[in-house]
């Protein structure tokens, strides 16, 4: 009689990748349905194509590379990657946008590196970069929050708006965009950069219309959408789905930046509630940069590695030419991985020091 | 660096702890089988007891087939220090002694005793030792050793090694974590023995002296706690610690650091930072060998898993086989789509290949888990890739990074995998139980290890033949100078001769005259001079080789194509032969032996060949022309032949040849893997031989003395017999293959001595 | 005037630099042989002779003045890509024309036929084998380096190439069972 052989240890906790992607989408839903309460249906459909896209892609280029990809789409990382590009997208941004995106996430970032597990950069937020770079005026127009907006708009318009670039009534998208006082209305982060070069103190120009909180410096729907985020991405710490260094470390870095920045210069430099509520820096710091492929495996490193993002984030936003660097940051931070990774190798059991492994290199 | 000893004691007793890095909480399952009693097994039919069932050396069998043991009889042993006896589980006869599968993850046969068992159970005398505190160390150490105790916590280290340290213990700390899941040997061992436990604490108390002794018991194990509490309550020096329940708290690395905070240097032991480990079960078995002269003949296994009913721990002996185990706990094989046995635990045991596998010393559990209790791995291949998550190196309690670890172990790159220090692996198991993409990690770095032990081996072994390439290359070459540096001398001679004599020389017919001419003159001239003997054995050789049809040749090819004939014919025709003509040569042999051995005696004892050949060139141009040629054949010869018994490591059997030629020197250290008892011989043979020749020369100097010229027939005979001789000399060389032909030889050769002496004294008077 | 000044001046930095090449020629000068020891020391030591070259030193001298690196059967993959390492080429496989990687091999005299000829002895490269002429020979298994020199000499056929036999100390954690190939 043979028995089945296998190797120590017999036994496995439960949790497989496809588990650990699918926690992480639980974890985004509070923050998908604040952003749909507030921009609209847009973001789900906008979510439903870079799905759906992305599935295919990862499908087709599996069979190419003559994989089963059956078992390889059970994991759930394309439909992470997928998710995390389209709620990143303005939800009223033309159907081709997301279709590229989810395409080159997929096709080029992630398999043409070898698929799940090789790929260097972030698969979502190196497609973002793309499209930001390649498409600059689509990538921008962010509709106002509905109570702020001139023109209401339901579901409907946002199908017409996404597929045929007008809604229902035949509005074009930077009509749409029309605030209450009828400009054109940006995000937040926007503004403040357009009305500081301008010439406006940060103070004056957070009198604007979009910052409509009774907190100075924010913006409702921003906020809240920030606020859910940071509900699922502590509900993740809490599941063990990843870990506290890279959250913290990116959020205390920018915490002390600003703040100090914000002491030597209010009138130039905003306020650590205005960074850290307004934009992507929540979703960042719990989503995207924790994404374990590509970010710093060591505990030590992941702490490098999130301080270094909170820095470029607001290098980048401070003197940059984009309102927003999350993204820019994470692919940055992403080609230093490896070095990182290198230099802060934990001290072994029975190991005095690190060195003796430079040593054998010399 | 590491924490002294009244800071490690300050802090247990305050009931505080270290931590170790990593480290996973898997499902326990200890109650699955720590509810009854330690049960006892009826005697199983057979037994099979691996004669290495510890890390270290087998020993050597002392038992035989069909022999008739007693239970606790030891069945093998050594002198070697690592090397631990196995004893009789029970009495018996012995079957078998042949490779049974191991219980090792390999499967592989390994040579076990397999015993019948007579169902009497009957012991051995015991010899307790209840007075050990009166002993020597050695002694209770010999008794540890003699009672074949080795770990029994997982790697089987000879214990009687551990317990004998050269440096001071600081702390001596017992092993009752028992951290792997399922596993619940120690936990009823320590809840029924915990007294036994105690003394064999005691003992090692006596060997060890330590400053302290821990014991370590998982938090998940009151009543163990409580058991070795009460049991140790007279004995204050005694500290129970509690560890809370992590995985692999009871890695001894890991227990170090919880306990003292202190890490046992990579590739070192745990002595080296003051510290003896034992498992509780080699305490119990402390105990039993010096208060009861038991050996180790059973453990405590546990039986479980959700596969088998009758779940528990039993008292096995040691050669049970799994089957035997698994029979009477209820267990039904068929109702499984995969069986699986496990030896050990689920995080760290390894699946057997048949229920076959005897119970071992380090047998702690025998897992049998129904088709999805483990999930996982097991069922097949699930692995995915990995997801740098980082969850492996989070789980592991030696801080290694396992990722990068197995992306050099995939990618083979064991350098690099060294330099992630791929040998500080425990082994444990955490980092692929934790793995979301279920890859089998630590099954990645065993085959790196093992890739990487067999390297070195390889590189050894490499460097090893390049080595004997080279000596033998260089051999070669020396040996390929020397001959062409003869052949130079000879020649050389060989050009002064003839300027001496004229071109006449060139003609064949002439040189044939004069080499025949030059032979009787120096069988003539045999009484003479010592030199001019040996020339007349060379030219014999010459004579012999004509026949043959090899005129280059020498004497030893000629002895093989002659011994190929004998060997390949095998007709008792040549047999019959050849025993006729060995009864000639044994006569002519002695007038051969007396030429030869008058050169020898002449000739330096310790010079090699070369000189030797030398020696007789040199004196030839000042003697007639025609004795040159057949010196230089010989020189030719002799150098051939000297050559050849190199090759021939066992060219100490050649024995004449190799005497003869006065290389036996040079060959005997070649001869190193032959019989030793041959070689003594033949030195006896040749020294008896030496002292004749000797005598011999001496004769034959008054001989010369007397007259120069010889009788023309007497010397004819001899030429011929000396002919003859070579020949078949050469060839009885190589039929003697044992030490009785040589005798016979060397008597032969005796008596043919006797018999030229007469014939040398006829001369004598003829003259 | 400047076209002067201007050849006066290259010519001065190519003495210069000239002097700075020569003098790091000679100060860093890599030793020959020790290539050729490095490659040696990669090589299996067989001495097989399957490269065309008779043994693993001439081999590697052959390689260090440029000489394939995929002729070497017995060091197989992980030898050339260990030479090519050293080397700086590009790992190529091996050259069948020299054979294939095969399983570690012993070889094995057959005692009982073995009629004494001594002829594998002296063909064996690393003196593995011990014998006289007319007495058995047998093989030093620890010493055999399996290079297959001794079969061919054999007039009587009576050495076989056996692979080494598996222990459990040399094994692989091959867990999966050993696929049976049907030999014609």
């Amino acid at each position: 009689m043979n028995l089945l052989l296998a190797s120590s240890p017999h036994q496995h906790n439960k949790r497989t990748t496809g588990q650990i992607m699918r926690l992480v989408l639980y974890a985004l839903i509070p923050g998908i349905a604040m952003q749909t309460w507030f921009f609209g249906i847009g973001t789900l459909i906008q979510i439903a194509l870079a799905v759906s896209t992305a599935l295919v892609t990862e499908a087709c280029i599996l069979e190419l590379r003559k994989r089963d990809f059956e078992r390889s789409l059970q994991d759930y990382s394309a439909v992470l990657t997928a998710v995390l590009l389209a709620i990143s997208l303005p939800p009223f941004a033309p159907w081709w946008l997301v279709v590229i995106g989810s395409f080159f996430a997929i096709a080029v970032v992630k398999q043409l590196y070898g698929g799940l597990g090789f790929n260097v950069f972030n698969p979502a937020m190196a497609a973002y970069v793309l499209l930001l770079v390649s498409f600059p005026l689509q990538m921008t127009q962010w509709l106002p929050a509905q109570s702020l907006a001139q023109y209401s708009h339901n579901w409907l318009d946002a199908f017409y708006t996404i597929f045929t670039g007008y809604s229902q009534d035949g509005f074009s998208l930077s009509q749409l965009r029309l605030g209450i006082d009828g400009t054109t209305m940006a995000t937040p982060l926007d503004t403040v950069k357009t009305s500081l070069a301008q010439s406006l103190t940060y103070h004056e120009s957070l009198q604007l219309p979009i910052f409509d909180s009774t907190v100075s410096g924010l913006n409702v729907a921003w906020s809240w959408i920030a606020f859910a985020y940071l509900l699922g991405g502590l509900l993740l710490i809490r599941q063990k789905v990843i870990n506290w260094h890279i959250p913290l470390s990116m959020l205390v870095s920018l915490f002390a930046i600003t703040l100090f920045m914000a002491l030597v210069d209010g009138d130039r430099f905003g306020s650590v509630l205005f960074h850290f509520f307004n934009g992507s820096i929540i979703i960042g710091a719990f989503f995207i940069a924790t994404d374990p492929v590509s970010a710093s495996t060591t505990n030590k490193g992941r702490l490098v590695f999130g301080a270094a993002i909170g820095l470029w984030v607001y290098i980048i936003r401070t003197w940059g030419g984009y309102p927003d660097a999350v993204a820019f940051a994470v692919v940055i931070m992403n080609m230093a991985v490896p070095l990182i990774d290198y230099y802060t190798q934990p001290r072994v059991y029975g190991h005095r020091e690190r060195s003796n492994k430079k040593e054998a290199k010399e | 660096m590491q924490s002294a000893f009244e800071d490690v004691m300050t802090k247990l007793n305050a009931k505080e702890l270290w931590d170790f890095p990593g480290g996973i909480k898997p499902e326990q399952h200890k109650q699955l089988s720590n509810q009854t009693p330690i049960d006892k097994l009826p005697l199983p039919e057979r037994l099979y007891v691996p004669l290495k069932q510890h890390i270290g050396l087998e020993g050597h069998v002392c038992v035989e087939p069909g022999q008739h043991v007693l239970k606790g009889q030891p069945l093998t042993k050594s002198m070697n220090p690592f090397a631990v006896p196995v004893h009789a589980p029970t009495s018996g006869t012995i079957i078998n002694i042949a490779p049974h599968v191991a219980a090792h993850p390999s499967g592989l046969p390994e040579l076990s005793i397999e015993i019948a068992s007579d169902q009497q159970d009957q012991w051995i005398p015991l010899q307790p030792m209840p007075d050990y505190q009166q002993r020597g160390k050695m002694a209770i150490l010999g008794a540890i050793c003699d009672a074949g105790i080795s770990g029994m916590g997982g790697a089987g280290f000879p214990t009687h090694i551990k317990s004998s340290p050269k440096k001071t213990v600081e702390f001596l700390i017992i092993n009752g974590i028992e951290c792997e899941p399922y596993i619940s040997a120690d936990d009823r061992l320590m809840r029924e023995h915990a007294w036994q436990i105690r003394q064999g604490i005691d003992v090692l108390c006596h060997l060890l002296e330590p400053q302290a002794v821990l014991i370590g018991i998982e938090d998940n194990k009151p009543e163990a706690i409580e058991a070795m509490n009460v049991a140790c309550r007279e004995n204050p020096r005694y500290q129970i610690c509690s560890i809370p329940t992590k995985y692999p708290a009871g890695g001894e690395k890991q227990l170090i650091q919880v306990l003292t905070n202190r890490e046992v240097p990579s590739s070192g032991l745990p002595i080296d930072v003051g510290i003896i480990m034992h498992n509780v079960g080699t305490c119990f078995a402390i105990a039993d060998a010096i208060f009861s002269g038991k050996p180790l003949i059973e453990r405590v296994v546990t039986v479980t898993g959700q596969a088998v009913h009758k779940r528990g721990n039993y008292w096995a002996l040691i050669g049970t086989p799994v089957a035997h185990l698994l029979a009477h706990s209820d267990y039904k094989a068929i109702k499984q789509k995969h069986p699986v046995t496990i030896m050990g635990g689920p995080m760290m045991g390894f699946t057997l290949r048949n229920n076959d596998v005897p119970v071992v010393k380090t047998t702690n559990c025998i897992l049998v888990p129904a088709d999805r209790e483990l999930g996982g791995s097991i069922t097949g291949d699930k692995e995915q890739p990995c997801i740098r998550c980082g969850a492996c190196a989070d789980a592991c309690p030696a801080s290694l990074l396992p990722q990068q670890l197995l992306w050099h172990a995939k990618a083979k790159e064991l350098d690099k995998a060294q330099d992630y220090h791929l040998f500080d692996c425990i082994e444990c198991g955490a980092c692929a139980y934790v793995c979301p993409s279920e890859i089998p990690l630590v099954h990645y770095y065993r085959i790196a290890k093992a890739d990487v032990r067999i390297e070195q081996q390889e590189k050894q072994k490499s460097d090893k033949a390049r080595e004997r390439f080279e000596r033998r290359a260089k051999r070669l070459l020396d040996e390929q100078q020397a001959r062409e540096e003869k052949h130079r001398l000879a020649a050389e001679a060989r050009k002064q001769a003839m300027a001496q004599q004229g071109n006449d020389a060139k003609d064949k017919i002439a040189a044939a005259l004069a080499r025949a001419k030059a032979k009787k003159a120096q069988l003539a001239d045999n009484t003479e001079q010592n030199t001019t003997a040996n020339q007349a054995k060379s030219a014999a050789v010459t004579q012999a080789n004509t026949p043959e049809q090899q005129p280059s040749d020498t004497p030893s090819t000629l002895q093989g194509s002659a011994d190929d004939r004998l060997a390949t014919g095998a007709s008792a025709n040549d047999r019959v032969q050849a025993a006729i003509a060995r009864a000639k040569a044994k006569k002519a042999s002695a007038a051969l032996a007396n030429d030869k051995l008058n050169a020898e005696a002449t000739l330096p004892a310790s010079g090699t060949n070369a000189p030797s050949s030398q020696n007789i060139e040199t004196p030839l141009p000042t003697e007639s022309a025609s004795a040159r040629k057949p010196s230089a054949v010989q020189a030719a010869s002799a150098e051939k032949s000297k050559e050849k018994p190199k090759n021939r490591v066992d060219a100490s059997k050649n024995t004449n040849r190799v005497e003869n030629e006065g290389i036996a020197d040079e060959a005997l250290p070649k001869a190193s893997v032959s019989n030793p008892l041959d070689e003594k011989q033949q030195k006896i043979a040749s020294a008896v031989a030496k002292a004749k020749a000797k005598r011999l020369n001496n004769a034959s100097k008054a001989e010369s003395s007397q007259t120069k010229a010889a009788k023309p027939d007497t010397d004819e005979n001899k030429a011929e017999s000396v002919r003859a001789a070579e020949q078949i000399d050469s060839s009885e060389d190589d039929t003697q293959s044992d030490a009785l032909n040589a005798k016979k030889q060397q008597i032969a050769a005796a008596v043919a001595k006797a018999k030229a002496k007469k014939a040398a004294q006829a001369a004598e008077k003829g003259e | 005037m400047s076209i002067s000044i201007a050849l006066l001046a290259m010519a001065a930095l190519a003495l210069i630099f000239g002097a700075i090449l020569g003098y790091a020629a000679i100060r860093f000068k890599v030793e020959s042989d020790l290539l050729v020891e490095q490659i040696d020391a990669i090589l299996p030591q067989t001495q097989c002779g399957q490269c065309g070259y008779p043994g693993c030193k001439p081999y590697a001298q052959a390689i260090a003045e440029g000489d394939a690196i995929n002729k070497c059967p017995p060091g197989g993959d992980a030898t050339i890509k260990k030479l090519a390492d050293l080397m700086g080429v590009e790992a190529t496989s091996l050259d069948s024309a020299h054979g294939q990687e095969d399983v570690k091999k012993v070889a094995v005299i057959r005692e009982d036929e073995c009629i004494g000829c001594t002829k594998c002895i002296q063909a064996c490269p690393v003196d593995a084998i011990v014998g006289a002429a007319k007495q058995m020979h047998t093989v030093i298994a620890d010493e055999c380096t399996g290079c297959d020199l001794c079969v061919e000499p054999c007039p009587v056929d009576c050495i076989d190439m056996l692979p080494r036999p598996n222990s459990s100390a040399a094994w692989r954690w091959q867990l999966t069972p050993i696929d049976i190939k049907q030999v014609s």
